[in-house]
């Protein structure tokens, strides 16, 4: 299990072949990625900033939490930081398991849990020039 | 006490600064914190109650902090 704040490219196919084995029969991922239109706005790029320290402990603990509730710890989930383009990936999670279900499962609860608990923040930029801090829809943070 | 609390994000934009001290009475608690932070000046583009992290813990209201103590007021999350 690893998850980490970075600032360079997320290399997907590194990060599989990271939790990938012989013993498992599944891989799944999510890659979040820039989107070009934001509420009708069109998005030049998203400027990433985090609390590196709590953000890496916080993404730990939703990754500990998975391990547990999905019983397998071959997972790795890795943030990029910094000003990113229309189409770079944002987040990669990955989770290898023995079935498909699981590991698909897993990432479904990694990425919810991160949106609505890691303190990280996006300030889109937009074509005209504009940039606004974006609110995650479901709201604040809560604590735990 | 001085607690040094970091900010980010809208809330660095909010109060023009990456981090800000705050004097407060020795056990004051989070709550305590906040009421301060509300009279700095910008304080008006914060919500009434922030959400504060105590040592890379989101942390209760009533929470007592210590000297030393790493604080900082976390904007709404949106990272993914």
């Amino acid at each position: 299990m690893r998850t980490a704040i970075v600032e360079k490219t997320i290399d997907l196919a590194a990060l599989i072949a990271e939790v990938a084995s012989g013993a498992h029969g599944a891989v799944a991922t999510f890659v979040g990625v820039v989107r070009s239109v934001n509420d009708g706005k069109p998005v030049l790029g998203i400027d990433y900033s985090a609390y590196d320290a709590m953000a890496e402990k916080e993404m730990n603990a939703i990754a500990a939490e998975a391990a547990s509730m999905f019983a397998t710890s071959a997972i790795v989930v890795e943030h990029r930081k910094g000003f990113l383009g229309v189409g770079e990936a944002s987040v990669a999670i990955v989770v290898s398991h023995e079935r498909r279900a699981p590991a698909m499962d897993a990432v479904r609860y990694i990425i919810e849990e991160l949106k609505v608990r890691v303190p990280i923040w996006k300030c889109e930029h937009y074509s005209d020039g504009s940039r606004d801090w974006v609110h995650a829809g479901t709201g604040a943070a809560r604590p735990r | 006490m001085t607690i040094t609390v970091q900010l980010f994000a809208s809330y660095a934009e909010a109060l023009g600064a990456k981090s800000i001290q705050v004097e407060l009475p020795e056990d004051a608690t989070v709550e305590a914190l906040m009421v301060a932070l509300s009279e700095l000046p910008g304080a008006n583009r914060l919500p009434p109650k922030p959400l504060v992290a105590v040592n890379l813990a989101y942390a209760a209201p009533d929470m007592i902090l210590t000297s030393g103590d790493e604080v900082a007021i976390i904007p709404p999350v949106a990272g993914g």
